[in-house]
């Protein structure tokens, strides 16, 4: 006769085992806990896989809770049959009935099986085609619910666009200065070391201007209203489809495109050129403090600057952020209002409206640039 | 890891009463100067359906959250099974709340997870079952409570009914001695919510285990308890404790009566 022992001191579980021509028999001793079962279950698998008849001794069980009954009931299913003895009648009789008659509870239809490779293929274009669509969908209400407040002003959420307003662009104003003021310190400083070695310093505010003006300005502040508000539309919005608050306002009557998507947008569109504006000015103090440490007054590095940018570099950068502004609003309130259910939905929708934010902005700014060239700006 | 399961014969009506598993001896709640309620003393024996009762807003909810250590004591004590709930660290309240388990009034079960996963968090945390048990224990327990065929489910894709009923079985997961039910039958239809309470009068009847149900289904309370307290807005504190049968028949508290009796107060 086998037994497993434990090697602690206080009352546990035993398993003793015994096979012979007339089968094999295990007796079970202590209380059949959840840290027991968890020991014994490797070595008591092993012994019923196979035996006929197997003979379960509870006589010396003192205790029995669900994972000792799980235990009891998959030796029985393994060995096929097995004949419990020694199991007093009460509740130590009630757990194993009971868990014997939850466990013989009709299943669920298992998983659909995995599809072959070309039908997965196949099921993933119909889905990015059925997301495209959608998305086109919601492009159009949004052009129609923005056509209809134009004819109609009055019944534009003013206080809601000023509050988005305010946490769009206000909050970001730090940060813009800051990351401006960075980006222009570090560019007019990569630029000086190779520039320094054709004497052609005084060039740098020409570079670091025009670079900031028309693109980084706007691509970097799009990158902060991407990460700071299209995640925030994202989230906002999807936690209300997932509390079912966007359900309620459509059977109010209410079309969650005006109320809810359109004030974003026209804040997310009318702070963008605001906040590259500062990233354009916060860069070109930045760039300035860098001269004046090599040598050059600012009288000089404003010279430079008039004769190296005009206005329409500016223009073209503002009208870019604005671009950008209603691109990033768009892509993070679909986000919001697409979302599924449950809080990992809100996550997802999170992600997909940054990624789908910084994406749609380098694309934007693809186009810009082809834009441009072609109209000789 | 839980502790091992006894299975003690509970008391039968007209033996003397189970050994004191819960105490709460003047407890007070208060959040930012305003008083929830105050002077709440009482016990909970080994085996016995408690039925915290009142009515909506007095505090029942916020009592069960201290009785589990959510919320600290304003003034007072609470002790689980002789162990201060707030007096013990480390692993000590890690093997206590292994003895007690939750079901919360939203069900509160993790979205990312399917029901099944949901049961076997805790079996896996707290107990070295091997994932062929783990998952075995867990059917069981879905069975249990009726939800064999939606193991496989997210909580996102099932009814709130159902969601109070994993909610319930992942609270049964390790199978503690105490069970605490936040309004287990609200939102239930009537046939569920009374298999519901089928099963807690089964639960302690054969196991021995101690419930404690925040709750004010009338129908539910008369069926399942043994013994409740009656917490009051207005009076911020106990105003009955007892036999909830005795109570609807004999209370002469105008506000208990009106309870038990769906009458609107004077």
């Amino acid at each position: 006769m086998a037994a497993t022992q434990p090697a602690a001191t206080q009352p546990v579980a035993t398993m003793a085992s015994e096979a012979d021509g007339a089968g094999t028999r295990l007796a079970f001793a202590g209380p059949l806990d959840a840290g027991a079962t968890a020991r014994l279950w490797p070595e008591a698998m092993r012994k019923a896989k196979g035996a006929q008849p197997l003979t379960l001794d509870l006589a010396g069980v003192t205790a029995l809770d669900t994972a000792g009954a799980v235990l009891l009931l998959r030796l029985e299913s393994l060995a096929g049959e097995a004949q419990f003895q020694g199991l007093a009648a009460g509740p130590l009789q009630a757990v194993l009935d009971r868990t014997r008659q939850a466990l013989a509870a009709p299943q669920g239809a298992p998983p659909p099986a995995a599809l072959p490779w070309l039908g997965w293929i196949g099921q993933i274009t119909v889905r990015r085609g059925q997301d495209m669509l959608s998305q086109i969908a919601f492009l159009g209400e949004a052009a129609v619910a923005g056509l209809g407040t134009l004819r109609r002003p009055w019944r534009l959420r003013f206080a809601e666009v000023l509050r988005h307003l305010d946490e769009a662009g206000l909050r970001a104003f730090g940060l813009t200065v800051l990351l401006g003021f960075l980006i222009g310190v570090i560019l007019a400083f990569q630029s000086s070391i190779p520039m320094r070695r054709f004497g052609a310093e005084i060039f740098i505010p020409n570079l670091v201007g025009i670079s900031l003006l028309r693109e980084l300005g706007p691509l970097m502040a799009a990158v902060i209203l991407s990460g700071r508000t299209g995640s925030a539309y994202a989230a906002e919005l999807g936690t209300m489809t997932v509390n079912e608050e966007v359900d309620a306002l459509r059977i109010m009557g209410i079309d969650p495109i005006a109320w809810l998507v359109l004030p974003r947008l026209l804040a997310a569109t009318l702070v963008m050129p605001i906040l590259a504006l500062l990233m354009d000015l916060a860069g070109l103090i930045g760039m300035g403090v860098v001269m004046g440490t090599l040598g050059y007054p600012p009288v000089g590095v404003i010279a430079q600057l008039q004769a190296a940018v005009g206005l329409n570099d500016l223009a073209g950068g503002l009208f870019k952020a604005a671009v950008f502004g209603l691109s990033i609003g768009l892509v993070g309130c679909r986000a919001g209002l697409g979302a599924g259910r449950g809080p990992r939905a809100v996550g997802d929708a999170a992600t997909s409206a940054v990624v789908g934010g910084i994406v749609s902005i380098v694309l934007l700014d693809g186009v810009f640039s082809i834009l441009f060239y072609r109209l000789g700006w | 890891m839980a502790g091992p399961t006894p299975n003690p014969k509970p008391a039968a009506p007209g033996e003397p009463p189970g050994e004191t598993v819960i105490r709460v001896d003047d407890l007070a709640a208060r959040f930012g100067g305003r008083t929830i309620f105050e002077h709440v003393s009482f016990e909970v024996r080994r085996g016995e359906v408690f039925v915290i009762l009142g009515g909506s807003g007095c505090g029942k909810s916020t009592l069960l959250k201290h009785m589990i250590g959510l919320y600290p004591p304003a003034e007072g004590s609470i002790a689980i099974l002789g162990e201060p709930m707030g007096g013990v660290s480390g692993a000590a309240r890690t093997a206590l709340l292994t003895r007690i388990g939750v079901m919360w009034q939203s069900g509160a079960l993790f979205g990312s997870q399917t029901l099944a996963e949901n049961i076997e968090v805790p079996l896996e945390v707290h107990t070295g079952l091997p994932p062929e048990a783990r998952a075995l224990v867990a059917q069981a327990k879905l069975g249990l409570v009726g939800l064999a065929d939606a193991a496989g489910r997210l909580p996102a894709e099932i009814s709130g009914g159902m969601a109070k009923r994993a909610g319930i079985a992942r609270a049964m997961a390790l199978d503690p001695p105490i069970l605490f039910l936040d309004e287990p039958s609200a939102g239930l239809d009537p046939i569920t919510s009374a298999g519901l309470d089928a099963l807690i009068k089964q639960l302690a009847r054969d196991l021995g285990t101690t419930f404690v149900v925040v709750t004010h289904e009338l129908q539910s309370i008369l069926a399942i308890g043994d013994r409740c307290i009656m917490l009051d807005k207005e009076a911020k504190g106990m105003i009955a404790e007892g036999d909830p049968r005795k109570l609807r028949d004999e209370s002469d508290n105008p506000t208990v009566r009106a309870f038990f009796r769906r009458e609107v107060l004077a």
